[in-house]
């Protein structure tokens, strides 16, 4: 009865705003499973009729709660599990499911960005088409290691719409150990043409020659947990937020010794072999450094459990 | 995303004890181009082209005889790393001639093997960089290296494992010895923890990077 459980978590959720109490959901399932088991009501009707004794108690007209009673999000907005909302989005990938419980498995995207989707054989749903744009209403919210998705499930309705929707960057978070500061970092000069922000080698753009340049700043990094290596770049924003230096300072740092490349050394020193956390969008295969966080002491009673369970 | 997104090519830091690192004297080559990265066989079952470890300085050494080329000792809860860097690695041998040990240091580098003239092997790191860290950044150091270890072991009878099984081969060591200290590493540091608040003897104020 895994299926009633889920609209009767459905029903109560649409209602947790308005009803205090909040409908209990064991109680909602009984009365569920009453039509559907009991009287051989159709599912989809005995939901109506279950929601609208709810409405009633509520005094609520059905249109209050909204579409399907749960709420419409952008996926980038999904930041909680076990959450039951409504999303508009293109199927941006297909993937192989590993598992023969599961029917599909891939990633949705809106203009917020994207997110992975799994649908369950046991859910019996049309299946989804790459590239085509749907609304979905009744997926739940799920968590793994920091990161969401969603799922599909019996109640799920499917509705393919004629929208053109363009998915946008999504900001990924990656952390590790600062392992290699590469060349190209420090004080830099760009191309100052319109348009053109090529960093310029030896004076020169590839684009436009040679060109009096823009002093600028910025650190390409590597990140590396131990078990995997991610490409970074700090702007200049991020670069004077992470080293405390600002552009006018490595300026004059530069100046004083006759040499730019004192100012990433320097700035290397600072932060090879520290730990970060940073969270951007990729561009090819770099992460922009948005935000920057350094992990504080570590939680040794943590660690001891983990270890212990592996 | 970013996993399938990015295929880099820079080899990862793998987190090893020196413990076991010490023990990885056997190294191989996956293909036969003579350019191929030389990777250092972990006995926990892992190959190691490049290492990542957070240690205390507690020697170093001028060992060159014409040119400079100097020797560090850093230990970790496990044992200690041999650091060697010459002319080819003028900031890691900058950084170890300026340093006064004891201090709290982060390393990049690659494993290097060598025979003594008894025959037996031993191991040791030519460093990329070698950092000046505090004590926060050692105690998530000898966390993350104890799970990494942790994690090594319990794959290491895994059908398919074949760095394990090549370790199998190589080695005559039980991979439940480097999880035994991989634990005692993290006790360690549990106990260290109740009595102090885990920053560094020497500097009050931390680095902040």
């Amino acid at each position: 009865m895994t299926d009633l459980r889920d609209h009767a978590e459905a029903i109560a959720e649409q209602f947790s705003d308005h009803l205090e109490p909040s409908p209990d959901v064991d109680e909602i399932e009984a009365k569920l499973d009453n039509l559907v088991t009991d009287y051989r009501v159709p599912v989809e009707e005995a939901r109506r009729s279950v929601t609208n004794s709810y409405l009633d108690e509520a005094g609520l007209e059905r249109d209050e709660l909204g579409r399907g009673g749960s709420e419409r999000v952008d996926v980038a907005e999904i930041d909680d599990d076990e959450q039951w909302v409504d999303l508009r989005v293109t199927v941006v990938d297909l993937w192989e499911p590993r598992s023969d419980a599961v029917a599909q498995v891939g990633l949705l995207g809106d203009e917020s960005g994207t997110i992975k989707f799994t649908a369950f054989e046991t859910s019996d749903l049309p299946l989804l088409e790459e590239g085509q744009a749907y609304e979905l209403s009744n997926v739940v919210t799920d968590e793994y290691e920091g990161r969401y998705s969603v799922k599909l499930n019996r109640t799920t309705s499917i509705t393919p719409i004629d929208a053109d929707i363009e998915v946008g960057d999504n900001a990924v978070t990656v952390e590790g150990a600062l392992v290699d500061v590469q060349s190209g970092s420090g004080l830099i000069k760009r191309c100052p043409e319109e348009d053109c922000t090529r960093v310029l080698q030896n004076g020169r753009c590839s684009e436009h020659g040679k060109v009096e340049g823009e002093f600028d700043l910025r650190i390409k990094a590597v990140l590396d947990d131990g078990t995997e290596v991610h490409e970074v770049i700090f702007d200049r924003e991020a670069t004077e937020d992470l080293t405390g230096v600002t552009l006018e300072e490595a300026k004059q740092e530069a100046m004083d010794a006759l040499d730019t490349t004192v100012v990433a050394d320097g700035m290397a020193e600072d932060v090879l072999g520290r730990y970060y956390r940073v969270t951007g969008p990729t561009l090819g295969r770099y992460v922009l450094v948005n935000e920057l966080e350094e992990p504080g002491p570590v939680d040794v009673e943590q660690a001891l459990i983990n270890a212990r369970s592996i | 995303m970013s996993q399938s997104g990015s295929t880099p090519t820079r080899e990862v830091a793998r987190r090893v004890f020196a413990t076991e690192f010490n023990d990885a004297g056997y190294t191989f080559k996956e293909s036969e181009d003579e350019r191929a990265p030389v990777y250092s066989l972990l006995p926990t079952g892992e190959s190691a082209n490049r290492v990542f470890f957070v240690g205390t300085l507690t020697e170093k050494d001028d060992v060159g005889e014409d040119n400079e080329y100097w020797r560090g000792r850093i230990v970790d809860p496990t044992g200690t790393f041999f650091v060697y860097a010459g002319q080819y690695q003028p900031e890691a041998a900058n950084t170890l001639r300026e340093l006064e040990p004891p201090a709290y240091v982060a390393v990049v580098g690659k494993p290097r093997t060598y025979e003594t003239d008894d025959g037996s092997i031993n191991v040791s790191v030519r460093p990329e960089s070698i950092t000046r860290v505090d004590a926060v950044v050692r105690d998530r150091w000898v966390a993350e290296t104890a799970e990494r270890t942790l994690e090594r072991v319990a794959r290491f009878d895994d059908e398919g494992n074949e760095y394990a099984r090549m370790a199998d081969e190589q080695y005559d060591r039980d991979p439940e010895t480097y999880k035994a200290a991989a634990l005692a590493a993290l006790e360690d540091l549990d106990e260290a923890g109740e009595g102090s608040d885990g920053s560094d003897p020497e500097s009050e104020t931390s680095l902040e990077a």
